[in-house]
């Protein structure tokens, strides 16, 4: 039998989360994971998580979008099918762009969004109805949780008192 | 978000002595408790209206929009009317939780789920319009972009009709998707507490596996801020659109440069002024009062005050154009003296009043934190701002170029009807969001709970002393 364990720490407080995270980053614990129901501020910095580069991705979806905009409105409007209307610049899309800066926006917006939200959701491994990753059904209500994957469990049981945890539950890993 | 430091002189945004436990109580009751009966009688209320209005609807589709009150001078009537009414109305939700949100604005916090929604609603009353107006419904797809061998021509890009195609669908979709993943965290919270294997199924199928891990929340908000970004220039754009509608015409009172700016403001003003006619009810309903303070109803009627303010100069400047031009068209147009003493003087002067006159009551205290002085003033800017809308169409059309064509525009019962069923639909929507949605982000208003709670409040501002 693997002496691997999982542990659960219950916080009460976002502030004692906070401190518990400090105290086991000084110890060289490291946690596994932490749910909370909401975004504690610093909490991602104390964790040492790399920031998150999805906003990069949303830049490169919304550069998509104009140039769907831009590929569009030259293959509909000069290439395709030219018409003089309200004698417009029907034959230079150079010329004729400025009537479809609000398309092409629009395009930039819609593409960027949307995009960037389906990257978030599979990211997070999240889809309709995917059953809930939190272990803890009161972490999206008022409570805290820390998650250790460890072989040492009495270290960590006793760090986690130490700071002022709530409730410990171990489990097998 | 939460951490930052909020001075102890200001009101606290959430009041009564609250634990994080308590703002979930108080957002999953309305969700968990059984309708009471004015909810009911709402509902079936609105139902009727609703079903009514999709007679009236069938019955223009069926016979053609030869079943409105529409003319050959007066070409765009209650229809269109309608229609930037209601995009105007749709404004102020994604303004609050996009705008708001870059400008760290807490506030919106209690107020943005439900703005949304509103905006998400009025945006789909508004789309039924244009599309019915079509008269073929059913080539309704011909808006956008198909081959030429499709059996129509491509879209005409040069033209705002097809911008505000784009602009509409976008601003519809993207809000949706904005207050769709700001639910995410709250659906979690309904889920995990849900004591009906069915409420479990459903809310499970919501809430999209959310568990509240630290990268997913750092994720969640970087996403909320560029979201933000993204939809703070469209919400300006699809107003601005919409105006383009108008502004690049060649009629009279409509080719105007000052429509732009112009219509977004009086979108915002409009927007507030629905969402506090429906959040004052909804907070009494849903006992929301220790979240939307008489602070929130203050500040957004402050916001009533800022952008009425603009609807002011635009009308004035209108105005003394239409004087000061010399010239006779300028004389027919909306807002100019022709339109006030001419035969439309009383939809000229249910304007000024409803949308200058009255709101204007704002500038004193004593009204602004008013609820029921609020609640009334709202509606009458609702009113005000639909007659801007007809003034805008109707006013302007009846004077035609040629005097042998100038005409007056009368309502038919479709007309009436139609516009009263997108009412129904409207509030069925937002009835049925209120009972089963989470009204409040209570995942964001607990992370100002401790800047911004009383009990927290209190404690600092002891410190302090």
């Amino acid at each position: 039998m693997s002496t691997t364990k999982i542990v659960y720490g219950l916080y009460a407080d976002d502030d004692d989360l906070m401190n518990g995270v400090k105290a086991f980053n000084d110890k060289g614990i490291a946690i596994n994971e932490v749910y909370t129901p909401f975004p504690v501020h610093g909490l991602d910095k104390a964790l040492g998580l790399k920031k998150t580069r999805i906003s990069d991705a949303a830049f490169i979806y919304a550069i998509y979008g104009v140039t769907i905009g831009s590929l569009v409105t030259w293959y509909v409007m000069n290439h395709d099918w030219p018409q003089n209307i309200g004698g417009k610049p029907a034959f230079d899309w150079a010329h004729n762009m400025p009537a479809f800066v609000v398309p092409m926006f629009e395009l930039m917006v819609f593409c960027a969004a949307h995009m960037m939200s389906l990257t978030f959701l599979v990211r997070n491994k999240m889809y309709p109805g995917a059953p809930a990753q939190n272990p803890d059904p009161r972490t999206t209500d008022d409570k805290f949780m820390m998650e250790f994957i460890t072989d040492d469990v009495e270290s960590v049981k006793q760090l986690l008192v130490d700071t002022g945890v709530e409730e410990i539950t171990v489990k097998d890993a | 978000m939460s951490g930052h430091y909020e001075a102890p002189i200001r009101e606290p945004l959430i009041i009564g002595h609250k634990t994080y436990h308590d703002i979930t109580e108080d957002i999953a009751r309305p969700i968990e408790e059984r309708a009471g009966k004015l909810w009911w009688i709402s509902l079936y209320a609105a139902l009727v209206l609703f079903i009514y209005g999709f007679g009236c609807i069938a019955y223009t589709i069926g016979t053609g929009i030869g079943a409105w009150g529409l003319n050959r001078t007066i070409n765009w009537g209650w229809d269109i009317t309608n229609f930037v009414w209601w995009v105007g109305i749709g404004h102020a939700g994604t303004l609050i939780s996009a705008v708001l949100l870059l400008f760290r604005q807490r506030w919106r916090m209690s107020v943005n789920r439900s703005a949304e929604a509103m905006t998400i609603f009025a945006v789909v009353q508004a789309a039924i319009f244009p599309v019915i107006h079509m008269g073929r419904v059913w080539v309704g797809y011909w808006v956008f972009p198909l081959p030429n061998q499709f059996g129509s021509l491509w879209g005409n890009f040069n033209s705002p009709l097809l911008w505000d195609v784009f602009a509409i669908s976008t601003y519809f979709s993207v809000s949706t998707v904005f207050w769709f993943m700001g639910l995410i965290p709250d659906f979690a919270m309904i889920r995990d507490r849900a004591k009906t294997p069915w409420t479990r199924k459903i809310y499970t199928f919501l809430a999209f596996g959310w568990g509240g891990k630290a990268k997913h929340w750092q994720r969640f908000e970087e996403l909320s801020l560029v979201l933000a970004g993204l939809a703070t220039p469209l919400v300006f754009s699809v107003h601005t659109t919409v105006s383009f509608d108008f502004a690049t015409s060649v009629i009279k009172g409509w080719h105007s440069t000052i429509y732009p700016p112009y219509f977004v403001a009086g979108a915002i003003f409009s927007g507030f002024a629905m969402v506090q006619t429906l959040l004052l009810i909804a907070r009494k309903v849903c006992h929301l009062e220790d979240y939307i303070t008489m602070y929130h109803i203050e500040i957004m009627n402050i916001v009533i005050i800022l952008t009425g303010g603009m609807v002011t100069v635009a009308y004035a400047t209108e105005y003394f154009i239409g004087w000061y031009s010399g010239s006779r068209y300028e004389d027919f147009t909306y807002l100019s003296p022709g339109a006030a003493t001419g035969p439309y003087w009383w939809a000229f002067w249910a304007l000024i009043i409803c949308n200058l006159v009255i709101p204007a009551l704002f500038w004193f205290k004593r009204i602004r934190t008013n609820i029921l002085a609020t609640f009334i003033i709202a509606l009458i800017i609702n009113i005000g701002m639909w007659f801007e809308r007809f003034d805008i169409i109707v006013i302007n059309l009846s004077r035609d170029y040629l005097p042998g064509s100038w005409t007056m525009f009368k309502p038919t019962i479709i007309d009436v009807g139609v516009y009263l069923g997108t009412i129904g639909f409207f509030s069925v929507l937002f009835l049925l969001y209120a009972r089963t949605f989470p009204v409040i982000a209570q995942a964001e208003l607990k992370s100002i709970l401790k800047i911004s709670g009383e009990t927290y409040k209190a404690k600092e501002g002891d410190e302090h002393h």
